[in-house]
């Protein structure tokens, strides 16, 4: 076990755990934003650099603070390690940083994306880029492919977490795409025009961070807001069949798997559930879809809250609020 | 007694001069015949018309671009800006060979309005990134139906040989804006 204290706050964890996953079970504002890491995917993460964290203090051992900004999704905690992350000013400031160079390549089509509104990286951008762009030059983009009937790619939004690779590595029998060419010019792609077609392929969309896989069943059907999210099931003999329903009226204009509040999925669905059962009638509703406040979904959107467990949330978010220590100050600027 | 402006009800008998009613009835036609000679508060419309301001929030354009292929994009932000809900639109995908008719990969295949339920407050024209939807000094039309009063895009389209102006209505920061051609928002 090792003792962390990150913000402030300080959890026991067992060894080997990230930065990333103890501050995640401390919870709350410190939680470091991850574009490339996803907890159900092995090996994901150190792609982004969004979840930089500042490491004051190593561990008991050696006390010396880290060089540089660590990828907390790749550092494993140490005993005794304190660890800073919207407390220190040079992470925010490396956040933004970052938000600009993901920002560089994308083409910033959000109107016309479906994934606008629920995507990480405009999330991302609203809390810690900047508004405007320093960026003249020419996007990158590319050709545009066809990977099939179901799911539609958008190389030019890619943003190259490579968690889809992750996803037909892990949860499909046959990748049949990857990520092509070096540097500047990579992309995903299929080798010699191969349709995506495997039996879990369809988790690609859900895991997709930005627009760049999308549900082409859901193609510009309505932007999600307008849509009404409920959670539903079906027995499938292929998954778990636990699903969030898109639907508008009595129509689902689209299936999705069940994400937690990271936006991870934790139970990926078949392509049957996603795809083929867009009938109101193939699913037993479960209620409505828990939205967070702050999302554009939550426009018109009410769901039952127990407040009891608000209250809990509350006090504790109150009680996390008192440990946070702030920044110190500039040394330059008090002298 | 909040507001210190109640009255207490006194009723007194009347005087002579105040039962016979012919000073008070005086007094109200000498308002009366005063008004004659006043200039009157309201105009003669439709044939006279008072002159409006410049960024009055009239009727909406969906406006086209130099090339005349619209504008709109049908992304959303100006139905869920709306506070009456009064915009409704149905997206659609560009075909091939559609370029020189719609801008973007994506169009509003219906684009509606209720103008019964518009308040004109411009929050539409506000949350636009297409510089597509903006509000005219032209006043809607009266009409005997309620159906009438939905505008779809034969009514909110501008046509491609009389286009609308709107320039008056862009502020100094959108006019400098455009002026850096080589942002894409731009070409």
């Amino acid at each position: 076990m090792a003792k962390v204290t990150i913000d402030g706050a300080t959890i026991e964890v067992p060894d080997g755990t990230t930065i990333l996953n103890a501050a995640r079970q401390i919870g709350g504002e410190s939680v470091p934003p991850a574009m490339c890491y996803y907890s159900t995917l092995k090996e994901s993460g150190g792609k982004c650099r969004v979840c930089l964290v500042k490491v004051a203090q190593g561990s008991t051992k050696d006390p010396r603070p880290m060089p540089k900004l660590m990828a907390s999704c790749r550092t494993p905690v140490m005993d005794g390690m304190v660890v800073q992350s919207i407390t220190s000013p040079e992470v925010l400031e490396a956040r933004k940083s970052v938000v600009e160079f993901l920002l560089i390549n994308h083409p910033l089509d959000c109107p016309i994306c479906d994934q606008a509104g629920e995507c990480d990286l405009q999330n991302l951008a609203y809390k810690h880029g900047v508004a405007k762009t320093r960026y003249e030059e020419e996007r990158r983009t590319f050709e545009k492919i066809d990977i099939g009937d179901k799911i539609k790619l958008h190389m030019n939004r890619c943003i190259l977490c490579y968690r889809c690779t992750f996803v037909a590595n892990q949860l499909t029998d046959n990748r049949v795409h990857g990520v092509l060419s070096r540097g500047d010019a990579s992309e995903i792609s299929t080798y010699i025009q191969k349709a995506v077609d495997n039996d879990f392929s369809g988790n690609m969309i859900d895991v997709c961070p930005v627009g760049a896989l999308t549900d082409k069943t859901f193609r510009f059907k309505s932007r999600v807001w307008f849509t009404n999210p409920m959670d539903g099931h079906r027995n499938c003999p292929k998954c778990s069949g636990k699903v969030v329903l898109w639907t508008k009226g009595n129509d689902v204009l689209r299936v999705s798997a069940r994400t937690d509040q990271y936006n991870e999925v934790k139970e990926f669905i078949c392509n049957e559930c996603r795809f083929e059962h867009k009938n109101m009638n193939d699913w037993t509703i479960d209620g409505p879809r828990h939205i967070d406040r702050d999302s554009v979904i939550a426009q018109n959107h009410y769901e039952r809250t127990d407040l009891q467990k608000l209250k809990l949330e509350i006090d504790r978010q109150i009680e996390f609020e008192k440990g946070k220590q702030l920044p110190e100050p500039n040394p330059s600027l008090t002298a | 007694m909040l507001t210190n402006r109640s009255k207490v009800v006194v009723k007194k008998e009347m005087n002579f001069w105040e039962r016979i009613y012919l000073p008070a009835i005086l007094g109200g036609i000498v308002i009366t015949i005063k008004h004659l000679f006043r200039r009157s508060a309201t105009v003669r419309y439709p044939e006279k018309k008072r002159e409006i301001s410049a960024i009055w929030r009239g009727q909406h354009v969906l406006k086209r671009d130099d090339i005349g292929a619209e504008r709109c994009t049908a992304c959303g932000l100006c139905a869920v800006a709306c506070p009456a809900e009064a915009i409704t639109m149905i997206a659609a995908e560009r075909k091939k060979g559609e370029e020189n008719l719609y801008r973007e990969e994506k169009y509003a295949s219906t684009y509606e309005i209720n103008m019964l339920r518009c308040i004109f407050c411009g929050l539409c024209e506000e949350a636009c990134p297409k510089e597509a939807i903006f509000l005219t000094d032209r006043i809607i039309e009266t009409d005997y139906g309620r159906k009438g009063f939905v505008f779809g895009k034969d009514k909110l389209v501008e046509p491609v040989d009389q286009r609308v102006d709107v320039s008056k209505r862009q502020t100094p920061a959108v006019l400098e804006f455009k002026q850096h051609k080589q942002l894409t928002h731009n070409k």
